[in-house]
């Protein structure tokens, strides 16, 4: 067992206590671990996502940007968690949604917020920024991933950077893009097309960014089959970062009488 | 009053033959000789003040802060050697880290007290390390708990406290302390009196400049440690420097 020890090599009685002529540990390094154990007992592997969300869609307006996702958590084909957010307020400046193994989303979800949580300790006024973030997220995902233990998520975030609406996605991969829309899983290919033909006529305002982001879940709950009709927007600008409770999407299936199989 | 403890002084793992470990006296004399900290435990908050004296002119002001913040909803003001305190606020802030992590939630504070008390203790124990020379005092708020404030010293020893006072004036901040009804009194009455304290116990002969520092947690601030506001600080300030212009404009001349 790992807390019994032995004469020879006994178990010190608690960390980063004192430890006469051993090199100090800097705090904040194994905060989390149990004792005693290392990253290189873990088996590296493929992972496989269990518990999985659907769809984030992340879209810039003229002063800020809006995310929107549903809050279905789905076990293979089984609609099974029907309240899963996964629109996260990171601090004043920064949204994230999460889209993907959900699991893995918590993980990282406590290790930002207690990043957040340390940040506000040193209270020097300084906030993350979205690009720090992004670029954080970029690096742990790619090097899970070069280990084969990937973390099975699409991170999409948005953001005030240095005054500018900033809108980025990373993938389980580590692969990293900025987009003025961003849409992952089944939205890539249903909502990429409604949100880039709106951006091409010209920048939106809020209120039609918001408009733009729900119809484009509603196409998303008719098409998808691993969506649902209960969702959450997020809405980050200069004025800080609002995420809204889950709304319910109103849904009209009287045309599926016309639709004929042959 | 300095060959007291001759011969069984050199180590904290050695008693003295009066049962006394006299590194951890010495420890606390370190803390005696700094800037006071006064913790004052209202009805709904905790208000700390510090004052935190100020030796150069070359300083920049707010450097060297002795409130810090440990998770979001403690804060910890401290006396004595402010290395030594910076590694306690550090280890408070790497416990918090770790409860919040398994636990799920914030780490309420007399847990935390625990904690932090066990670790200082542990440095009571070694010839090879020594005491830390300082004295913490912790607060917060929480809606299941109400307002809570420990006093650590080096020894490890805690006490939670309704009001108390650490340092160069603790006798005289103690004394204005206990006139105080804490119990009744709400943060924003507890502010200016902690302002007020300070500047009446601050000796103006033997330390010239010094900043006051300022915190609550509290109700209002939905349990979050904070520095109070600038205008609210400033006012408190203020009313303080009045309070004591007005003492020694009367009659009565030394208090």
């Amino acid at each position: 067992m790992a807390f019994m020890g032995d004469m020879i090599n006994p178990l010190p009685f608690w960390q980063n206590g004192p430890a006469p002529a051993a090199f100090y540990n800097f705090p904040g390094n194994s905060s989390n671990g149990p004792i005693g154990q290392s990253t290189q007992d873990f088996k590296a592997h493929s992972a496989n996502p269990i518990t999985t969300t659907t769809t984030v869609i992340g879209l810039k307006f003229d002063k800020g940007c809006v995310i929107a996702a549903d809050t279905l958590g789905s076990y293979g084909s089984l609609a099974r968690f029907r309240d899963c957010p996964r629109v996260l307020k990171v601090n004043d400046l920064i949204l994230l949604g999460s889209g993907g193994d959900y699991a893995d989303y918590q993980y990282l979800r406590d290790i930002i917020e207690q990043k957040i949580i340390d940040e506000q300790c040193i209270g020097d006024g300084l906030q993350l920024k979205p690009k720090s973030l992004y670029c954080w997220l970029t690096r742990v995902l790619y090097n899970k991933r070069s280990k084969m233990d990937p973390l099975w998520n699409n991170y999409v975030v948005a953001g005030i950077q240095d005054g500018e609406p900033f809108l980025g996605a990373v993938d389980k991969l580590g692969t990293a893009y900025e987009d003025a829309t961003i849409a992952t899983g089944m939205g890539a290919y249903m909502a990429t097309p409604l949100l880039r033909d709106a951006l091409e006529k010209g920048p939106l305002d809020e209120e039609s960014a918001k408009a733009l982001a729900r119809k484009c879940m509603e196409v998303l709950f008719y098409r998808d089959a691993r969506s649902f009709p209960r969702y959450q927007l997020g809405v980050v600008t200069a004025d800080g970062v609002i995420v809204e409770d889950p709304v319910e999407l109103k849904h009209d299936w009287t045309l599926a009488h016309m639709i004929q199989m042959k | 009053m300095s060959s007291i403890g001759t011969g069984y002084d050199l180590s904290a793992s050695q008693f003295s033959p009066d049962g006394r470990v006299f590194q951890v006296e010495y420890a606390a004399k370190a803390v005696e000789n700094s800037g006071t900290v006064i913790g004052l435990r209202g009805k709904d908050g905790v208000v700390f003040a510090v004052e935190k004296l100020v030796t150069s002119k070359l300083y920049e002001p707010g450097a060297n802060k002795r409130i810090f913040h440990v998770d979001e909803h403690i804060g910890m003001a401290v006396a004595g050697l402010i290395s030594d305190a910076r590694q306690i606020v550090e280890t408070a802030r790497s416990e918090a880290s770790n409860y919040r992590s398994q636990y799920g939630m914030q780490v309420p504070l007399k847990y935390l007290n625990e904690r932090v008390s066990m670790y200082m203790h542990a440095y009571t124990l070694y010839s090879a390390v020594r005491p830390y020379g300082c004295s913490v005092v912790m607060g917060s708020w929480s809606e299941y708990d109400g307002p809570q404030m420990y006093m650590l010293d080096p020894s490890g020893v805690s006490f939670s406290y309704f009001g108390c006072a650490v340092g160069k004036a603790k006798q005289a901040a103690k004394t204005e302390i206990e006139k105080l009804k804490l119990a009744d009194m709400t943060v924003k009455e507890l502010v200016k009196e902690a302002a007020r304290i300070i500047y009446l116990v601050h000796d103006e002969l033997k330390d010239k400049q010094f900043e006051l520092e300022l915190s609550w947690v509290s109700k209002g601030t939905k349990g979050r440690h904070q520095l109070v506001p600038r205008e609210i600080a400033t006012e408190a300030e203020n009313q303080a420097k009045q309070a004591l212009a007005d003492i020694e404009d009367s009659d009565e001349g030394e208090m």
